[in-house]
């Protein structure tokens, strides 16, 4: 399924998060594959995703600058690729 | 990455040097049980730790870990605390009862050994009657549903031309093929001349795994990435960065193929425990530092295969700033200079029988 950044995601419930100094690791226990997050702010807005109605609303919460939001849908639309986020 | 995580990736425990086989190219030198084995009460204090870590999951082998009596109690602990399990077996404790229970966990995962696709190829490096055990819990883990488990192969001159019956016997069983890298650590020292792939086998083996990105390499053969386009993974030594492992009596080293008091970097009794030592120990600090290219530094392929395996350097006497022995561009292997057990002073746990390769030469 294509990712919609209009649409409602939350984190998949086999997948676990960890803080590293480069952002974030998330390990699939389903697939068994890993996921590097390469910037800090990944992490905090990947948890308030399910507070939010959509993808947009949930950057606007978090304060990321317009420009960045392009690579930070890419960045969103490739976990949601490997089932890291699923559609809420 | 290269300087390091706040916890492993890559975490190797082997539970127990007790194996009921004897593999001529064992990393761990595995055949007797340690004495000074971690208890059962340690064994827990490890695993709470690496639930503090968050170590998402430990990859346990051995010796044979199933050995072991509290061995499906501590795969219990481990995953009720948020640890998943990946662990490695000759398959001779896979029956169908066991082989239900394990289908029944998401967090446990299976790594079946064989070195060949037929008895005879398998069984000259693994043992009489392996390559018969293995595939029967083969069979009990299809039977029991369990889903893509893994078939774990050891990369030797003798089983290279069997990639394609490897990956039907995978796709026979509904597993999935994983293929690692052999290393001259432990018995594999004794054994590594004969048992080394050439050099055209290792191109056979790079183009076969290109086109294959499904088969798991577990970043064995990131030294093969020198040959062109980079195989897919981090291509680089992980260890003390991303990669480490536990041994049977707590000491931790930098990688699963360095069982050396070299790369030793303490002991997870020691206080601080398994944390100090991935976060502080000198050993692990001075490998995150940045590290020269060494005699590779002219090579164009550096930037590729990264000088390759820290390891298989060590073990065959070649410098750790020199190249792989199986340097795909041939810089390494003139440089090997022990011809069987390197550097001496590893633990070997090998019951006092010969260990011989059967049959195939």
């Amino acid at each position: 399924m294509k990712f919609d950044a209009d649409g409602a995601y939350r984190l998949h419930p086999k997948v676990a998060i960890r803080p590293e100094p480069f952002g974030a690791l998330a390990y699939h226990y389903d697939n068994r594959r890993l996921n590097f997050l390469r910037a800090p702010e990944l992490v905090a807005l990947i948890e308030s995703l399910s507070d939010h109605d959509s993808v947009r609303q949930a950057f606007r919460a978090a304060g990321i600058e317009s420009h960045r939001w392009p690579a930070f849908e890419t960045a969103l639309a490739s976990l949601a690729e490997s089932e890291v986020l699923v559609p809420s | 990455m290269k300087s390091g995580l706040d916890a492993p990736i890559c975490l190797t425990w082997e539970l127990t040097y007790a194996c009921n086989l004897q593999c001529v190219h064992c990393l761990s030198s595995s055949g007797q049980r340690d004495p000074r084995e971690l208890s059962t009460v340690e064994a827990e204090a490890v695993i709470d730790e690496m639930a503090r870590m968050q170590v998402f999951y430990v990859n346990i082998g051995g010796g044979e870990p199933t050995i072991r009596p509290d061995f499906w109690h501590l795969v219990d602990y481990a995953v009720d605390r948020g640890v998943g399990v990946k662990f490695s077996t000759n398959g001779s404790r896979i029956d169908a009862e066991v082989a239900r229970r394990l289908s029944e966990s998401d967090y446990v995962d299976v790594q079946i050994s064989i070195d060949g696709a037929d008895a005879e190829t398998n069984d000259s490096i693994r043992g009489e009657g392996s390559f018969e055990t293995a595939t029967t819990a083969m069979g009990n883990l299809r039977e029991a549903g369990f889903g893509d488990f893994k078939i774990s192969v050891v990369m030797t001159r003798h089983n290279i031309a069997q990639l394609d019956e490897f990956a039907a016997l995978a796709e026979r069983y509904g597993a999935q093929l994983r293929l690692t890298r052999f290393r001259p650590a432990g018995r594999g020292a004794e054994t590594w001349h004969e048992l080394h792939p050439s050099n055209d086998q290792q191109v056979e083996l790079y183009h076969w795994l290109l086109d294959r990105p499904e088969v798991l390499t577990g970043d064995s053969f990131f030294h093969l990435s020198a040959l062109g386009e980079p195989l897919p993974g981090l291509n680089l030594c992980g260890a003390g960065r991303v990669v480490c492992l536990v041994d049977p009596i707590g000491d931790v080293y930098a990688c699963p193929f360095v069982l050396h008091p070299d790369f030793r970097a303490g002991n997870v009794r020691d206080s601080g425990g398994f944390a100090s030592i991935w976060r502080q120990s000198d050993l692990f600090t001075e490998m995150r530092q940045p590290q020269s290219a060494g005699a590779c530094a002219t090579c164009g392929q550096f930037d590729a295969c990264q000088g390759g395996c820290m390891a298989a350097k060590f073990f065959t006497g070649i410098a750790l700033d020199g190249p792989d022995p199986e340097c795909v561009n041939g810089f390494g292997e003139d440089l090997v200079v022990v011809n069987s057990a390197g550097p001496a002073g590893g633990p070997d746990h090998s019951r006092p029988t010969p260990v011989r390769l059967g049959g195939r030469r």
